[in-house]
């Protein structure tokens, strides 16, 4: 937007100045790149027969079986972390204290942990309490927990977002609080928040591959397994692989959220924009 | 509780460990991603490209396969490095693209009457970013430069999977020593970091309240 308002549109000199800078850009980045290259080539990060590894059905299927291991613990864990953060948000705007105050503090206790600590304590944490718990529920039930309080407050906003007219409204017509939240404002608040929760699902998607530290055969565990059987030199071209396949999962979902994003801003005014930092973590 | 107080000292050094990461990576990423956010503003469009190629590729890969390419494939190339120059490595390439997002953000909600006016009244491109835009740019966006650095904080739990000795490795290390006291040490180790966090976050949040109203 303002990107284009920072300068005028360049005349014949900007135009050419624009033009020598471009190059020189370009040229800056195909050396870094060259470099890169320059030295996975000296290293035989290049040889056909490394990267033929991948063309191996066994390799292949192995690695299939980890996306699809992958994608079972991000759905699931998305869809418990919606139920919660469901509660959550309801629970939080809620005018008794005593709903409103723990949900605030579970909210600012989750996203203030790193997710890795919380998955650590549930799988080691549990049997230590004498409860035995699979390495797929111990990644799961970590995603939920720091999930939940993320997606709570993405769900809150997108009800906060709503005008106060509609709130009146319901009252005035003689809706009590539940009805109003129930019949009004989360039909809408949901439309807000579209964009939003699949860019979280993304986060998420990420996230699951935490999985490999706690030994749960996921995407990036069983890319690993093969590298350490096939040995060192592969790892160039199975993590590449692996790398590729998260980017084309999760490209298509962001260009999915932002398709969403634009529609329901176009159809319904705003929608809850996800936090650069919520993307991150 | 005993468990906690008798490794205070192990708790210490991880909570160091942690601390420097987290410093270290900041700086590297904020620098890196001011660039990159620069990149993509300029009106050259090679950089423009590259600078997007750059964010888009690193915001939908896995923190934990930038460290295996650090970790595993760096070697590969020769490139052979202590544990934490590794894990600095990689928590500050992945963290640049977020970076750099929130600084770009930041310039974008300039109102466009403010680099309009600052056009109109004959400001070049440099002037106008350096008087007008950046100075207001800079106030929105450090809030959301504040979160992106709790989440770097929380993310370099990872680097413990990976050789370095920080805090959650530590408290994982006590867990495992400690079996009666699971429990403890995990609060402790969770302590630790929402030490770090909470103080963050609520100093976010704050300031974006006060620059809400200022606006």
């Amino acid at each position: 937007m303002s990107e284009a308002v920072l300068y005028d549109a360049a005349g014949p000199r900007g135009r050419r100045r624009i033009l020598i800078g471009s190059i020189a850009g370009g040229l800056l980045v195909v050396l870094a790149v060259g470099a890169a290259v320059a030295r996975l080539a000296a290293n035989g990060g290049f040889e056909a027969e490394r990267w033929r590894v991948l063309t191996q059905s066994d390799l292949q299927r192995l690695l299939g079986r980890g996306l699809v291991a992958t994608l079972r613990a991000a759905l699931v864990a998305m869809v418990l972390a919606m139920a919660v953060g469901g509660l959550l948000a309801v629970a939080r705007l809620s005018r008794r204290r005593w709903l409103s105050m723990p949900a605030g503090a579970w909210v600012e206790l989750f996203r203030g942990l790193p997710l890795l600590l919380l998955i650590l304590f549930i799988f080691l944490g549990l049997p230590a309490a004498g409860i035995t718990v699979s390495t797929f529920w111990a990644l799961v039930a970590g995603l939920t927990l720091y999930n939940s309080a993320v997606l709570g407050e993405i769900f809150r906003a997108g009800i906060l977002s709503l005008s106060k007219g509609q709130t009146e409204a319901a009252y005035s017509i003689g809706l009590r609080r539940g009805q109003t939240l129930r019949l009004i404002l989360i039909p809408q608040a949901v439309r807000r928040m579209l964009p939003a929760l699949i860019s979280q699902l993304v986060t998420l998607l990420k996230d699951t591959s935490l999985g490999f530290v706690i030994a749960y055969a996921e995407l990036l565990r069983n890319g690993r397994n093969a590298v350490e059987f096939l040995g060192g030199p592969y790892s160039i071209p199975i993590y590449t692989a692996i790398a590729v396949i998260y980017i084309a999962v999760n490209a298509s979902l962001s260009f999915l959220a932002r398709w969403l994003d634009r529609r329901t801003q176009r159809r319904y005014g705003r929608t809850v924009q996800p936090s650069v930092a919520d993307e991150a973590a | 509780m005993d468990a906690v107080l008798d490794n205070l000292d192990t708790f210490r050094q991880g909570f160091v460990a942690t601390l420097a990461l987290t410093v270290v990576s900041t700086v590297l990423a904020l620098s890196l991603g001011t660039l990159l956010a620069a990149m993509r503003v300029s009106p050259v469009t090679t950089l423009r490209a590259a600078g997007a190629t750059y964010v888009e590729v690193v915001r939908n890969t896995p923190l934990t396969v930038v460290f295996f390419f650090a970790v595993f494939v760096l070697p590969q190339v020769d490139i052979r490095l202590s544990f934490f120059t590794f894990a600095v490595i990689a928590v500050s390439v992945y963290h640049a693209a977020f970076f750099c997002e929130a600084v770009r953000s930041g310039i974008n909600s300039v109102g466009v009457g403010q680099a309009e006016a600052a056009r109109s009244i004959g400001l070049t491109f440099t002037q106008s970013l350096r008087l007008i835009v950046l100075p207001q740019a800079f106030r929105t966006v450090i809030p959301p430069l504040i979160n992106v650095v709790i989440a770097l904080t929380k993310n370099t739990s990872i680097a413990a999977a990976f050789g370095v000795v920080e805090l959650t490795a530590v408290t994982t290390r006590l867990a495992n020593a400690n079996s009666d006291a699971v429990l403890a040490i995990f609060l402790g180790g969770a302590a630790c970091y929402l030490a770090l966090t909470l103080p963050s976050g609520w100093l976010a949040g704050r300031l974006e309240r006060r620059l809400a109203v200022a606006r």
